[in-house]
């Protein structure tokens, strides 16, 4: 379970760095994440290459779609951007069920290499697994830190304030979105690949808009603009996905469907709760420090 | 010598309203001018279209010499033009230091490779840019705000703050939106003392204001634009004098001053 929050971790932080930071909303995370999984399981099913070869064209592939959609994008912004992404990652699902010949379709792919898997127990697999994560989650965290602290961060915060001015004051603001844009898709994508290796089978309906929105879900409770704030949201999301598990079990006379609703249900008043008493997020964003 | 900024027949309507209907302008070197009209005169529009955040339909803006009409905003800026906002836009979330550090030119940490190296050349600029901020901000006197954030200080230093964030890319001509509206008339006075000062020290304004007593003190030439045009042009008096400038702008009642 933590290896799957920490991939929300992973898919927070890339959307804290297009929408916390640079104010672009961006609800095709599921696309860039379907884009990975399937470029990294294609690589090493098909073409039999390692699977650090996947992790790699994976992020290349999500951060070349992220800026392909940047440059479609370029004069969308709130509502119009948010639409047209979710409709990318709709599209990218659809292609994966309808493309048989490359994702063999609904089918799904399956037999997607893990390392070490086979050659251990499961249960080593999976703490190995998660150590693989965790080391992404925070290297992503470091980059990306270091990333918002640099100069570079701060054109992407100003941009996010007020586009305009920032071209006036001599920023290309068009290359800073798409560059923004492809770096948290390139995060995304990894995230996915990482995915598709850990469950060894990927199908397009595991990639449901669903997704998106916890994630969105998971950056909102942790506090958008912040780093930590999304992968500490990100944990939150995943406890509540679990621990309502549990608390519906509690639950008499309900068939599955519902028990399935009331959860979902709960996801969300524990959620508003959190932002009734933190509106900005556990971890509110703050101003860098200034050089010393 | 070349006037600084020539603008010629520059055109621009929104969906059939015509904002800017031909408007000519000049702004010669070393002057503070005054741009004066209506509301509704398209003085904004002009600043939009010669800043380079609107496209003009027709006419020409040449800069220093060089045909800067359709380049992109922050090109134009970097050209050393620059203007700023009527309502003291910016950027509320970053701190002073930041908004005006953001302006500094050159600064090789905003490549994304660069900033990731976090390298020498880097860190070099971001101090040399920090040291400029903090004198800037000495001389409008917002030291005590540097690290406030910009949505937490005061209307009038926004307006500081404004004029500092445009002083920050070491500009040859500045375009000022308002630059007094809405302070109170102690700092209002501190800033038209800032631009005097500023223009002895080789920068050139374009002043838009609705202040006349500022205009008729701070600026020489005056233009009047009415309805997307250039109505009259002159030192404060004669435009003062106008009857057109009277009946377009300061009602029919005689003005005096």
């Amino acid at each position: 379970m933590l290896t799957f929050a920490g991939l929300y971790g992973l898919m927070a932080l890339g959307l804290n760095l297009v929408w916390g930071m640079t104010g672009l909303i961006n609800l095709g995370l599921a696309g860039f994440f379907a884009t990975g999984a399937y470029a990294s399981a294609l690589v090493t099913v098909k073409l039999g290459l390692p699977i650090a070869v996947g992790l790699v064209a994976a992020a290349l592939f999500a951060a070349a779609a992220g800026a392909v959609m940047a440059l479609t994008t370029r004069n969308l912004r709130g509502d119009y951007l948010a639409i047209v992404t979710l409709g990318f990652s709709e599209v990218v699902r659809l292609v994966a069920s309808n493309e048989i010949w490359l994702t063999q379709g609904t089918d799904g792919i399956s037999g997607i290499p893990g390392p070490w898997r086979g050659r251990v127990t499961p249960e080593t697999f999976n703490l190995i697994y998660l150590g693989i994560v965790a080391v992404f989650v925070a290297a992503a965290l470091w980059l990306l830190e270091r990333v918002r602290r640099s100069p570079y961060g701060r054109v992407l915060r100003a941009i996010r304030d007020d586009d305009q001015v920032a071209a006036v004051a001599g920023k290309r603001v068009i290359a800073f979105k798409v560059e923004a844009f492809a770096l948290s898709a390139g995060v995304v994508g990894t995230a996915g690949a990482l995915y598709g290796h850990y469950t060894s089978y990927i199908a397009p309906d595991a990639f449901a808009p669903l997704i998106t929105i916890y994630v969105v879900l998971a950056l909102t409770a942790g506090g958008t603009g912040d780093n930590r704030g999304a992968v500490l949201g990100a944990l939150l999301v995943v406890f509540f996905m679990e621990s309502t598990r549990f608390v519906t079990g509690w639950l008499p006379g309900l068939r599955p469907v519902q028990v399935a609703a009331v959860r979902e249900f709960l996801i969300g008043i524990s959620l508003i709760v959190v932002l009734r008493w933190r509106p900005a997020g556990l971890v509110p964003e703050r101003i860098p420090r200034p050089p010393a | 010598m070349p006037a600084l900024l020539a603008v010629r027949g520059l055109a621009r309507s929104f969906y059939g309203v015509c904002a800017l209907d031909g408007v000519d302008l000049t702004v010669e070197r070393g002057t503070i001018t005054g741009l004066i009209g209506p509301n509704g005169a398209g003085k904004t529009t002009l600043f939009h279209c010669v800043s380079g955040l609107l496209p003009p339909e027709a006419g020409t803006v040449v800069f220093d010499g060089e045909d800067v009409t359709g380049w992109r905003a922050d090109r134009i800026t970097r050209r050393g033009l620059v203007r700023t906002f009527q309502i003291a836009r910016g950027f509320p979330r970053l701190s002073v230091r930041e908004n005006l550090m953001l302006y500094g030119a050159d600064q090789p940490g905003e490549r994304l490779a660069a900033a990731v190296a976090r390298g020498a050349a880097a860190r070099r600029r971001e101090a040399e840019l920090s040291e400029r901020a903090v004198a800037i901000a000495k001389r409008l006197n917002l030291t005590r705000v540097l690290d406030a954030a910009a949505s937490d200080v005061s209307t009038g230093q926004k307006k500081l703050l404004e004029l500092g964030r445009a002083l920050m890319t070491d500009p040859k001509l500045v375009l000022l939106d308002e630059p007094i509206a809405g302070v109170n008339p102690t700092l209002a006075a501190e800033i038209v003392e800032h631009l005097a000062a500023l223009r002895r020290d080789g920068i050139t304004f374009l002043v838009i204001e609705h202040h006349l007593d500022v205009i008729a003190r701070l600026c020489a030439p005056v233009v009047v634009m009415a309805d997307g045009r250039r109505l009259a042009e002159g030192r404060f008096a004669e435009i003062a004098a106008d009857e057109r400038v009277q009946a377009a702008y300061m009602g029919r009642r005689a003005w005096r001053s």
